[in-house]
């Protein structure tokens, strides 16, 4: 049984890491949770980050939610924002991608080009993953 | 949608989009009756009754960048697929209250679900406080993050204590045998 005891015990382990926590050099991830990259899967992509971010013991990173970005068909989408870097935004994501995205992207700082939203001429002209199938 | 609880989200989100501090979600498994009985309630800025009337309507929506909104009526579509309904009851101001009622054992009635993730998602999104409460006939399960935040503080969304969260209604709806994942 979970009990309350647990989570003070949770809560003396977690105390000194929030203190630490400074913003300046924060990593944003964020991932699009309107009607659209909710019915696609965004659930599990936003709950697998979490558990990623756990499991790193990331202690620069927050996970963030937004509504739609205005491309459903692409979703479900991520947005890595490193702190002095541009956004990249990935798309179709999965539970898996997005722990890979995680590893190499924010601790690696290398970006995952695979499933990067690609933009020629203000077009939205291809789907990575499909093209290379 | 492929789980109840992801339409659960889905309207929660419009209630926090609509600035609610409180959201009170129950899930009411009548299986004696054959009802699946979805509750959401807030206390966001409410909805105009102008839109009130036609507010499942696909192509009614408060939103200014696209004329679409899809989340009420996708839900209102798996009701009364399921030989039931959604209504929506709102008063500026004050809040919004949806019902929805579904045929229990339709064969088209998608599974109730992760709750855990819904939860633990929406305590992800913003500042807001969520009870939970599901039955099973007789039997209840509640959840409060208010409860919680006496305990730890308000920061609620460390990922230890998410997943302490997760984990504790989990365990709770299965201890009533609620649908978790059918």
């Amino acid at each position: 049984m979970k009990t309350i005891q647990e989570l003070e015990e949770i809560r003396k382990n977690t105390l000194d890491r929030v203190n630490q926590r400074r913003d300046r050099n924060t990593t944003r991830i964020v991932v699009g949770m309107a009607t659209c990259g909710i019915a696609a899967g965004a659930r599990p992509v936003l709950l697998a980050i979490m558990d990623e971010v756990e499991k790193l013991n990331l202690k620069d990173v927050i996970v963030a939610q937004t509504g739609c970005i205005g491309v459903c068909r692409l979703e479900p989408i991520v947005e890595v924002i490193r702190p002095g870097e541009d956004k990249v935004t990935y798309i179709k994501m999965t539970p898996e991608k997005a722990r890979r995205v995680v590893n190499e992207h924010v601790v690696g700082g290398k970006v995952v080009e695979e499933y990067v939203m690609h933009i020629v001429d203000g077009k939205i002209i291809n789907d990575y993953t499909v093209e290379k199938d | 949608m492929r789980e109840i609880s992801l339409h659960i989200m889905d309207i929660a989100q419009n209630s926090i989009s609509a600035g609610a501090k409180n959201i009170y979600i129950e899930v009411y498994e009548n299986i004696n009756e054959n009802i699946l009985k979805v509750t959401i309630i807030d206390d966001g800025k409410g909805i105009d009754s102008d839109i009130l009337d036609n507010v499942t309507d696909p192509f009614v929506t408060s939103r200014k960048t696209r004329k679409v909104g899809l989340g009420l009526s996708l839900f209102e579509a798996a009701c009364k697929r399921c030989d039931g309904g959604l209504s929506v009851k709102s008063k500026l101001g004050e809040g919004t209250e949806v019902t929805a009622i579904l045929k229990y054992d339709h064969i088209d009635r998608a599974p109730i679900g992760r709750i855990s993730d819904t939860i633990v998602s929406l305590i992800l999104s913003g500042d807001i406080d969520i009870k939970y409460k599901h039955r099973v006939n007789d039997k209840i399960f509640e959840f409060d993050t208010k409860e919680i935040k006496k305990t730890v503080g308000d920061d609620i969304k460390e990922p230890e204590i998410l997943r302490w969260i997760k984990e504790y209604i989990d365990e709770g709806i299965k201890n009533i045998d609620g649908g978790v994942w059918e």
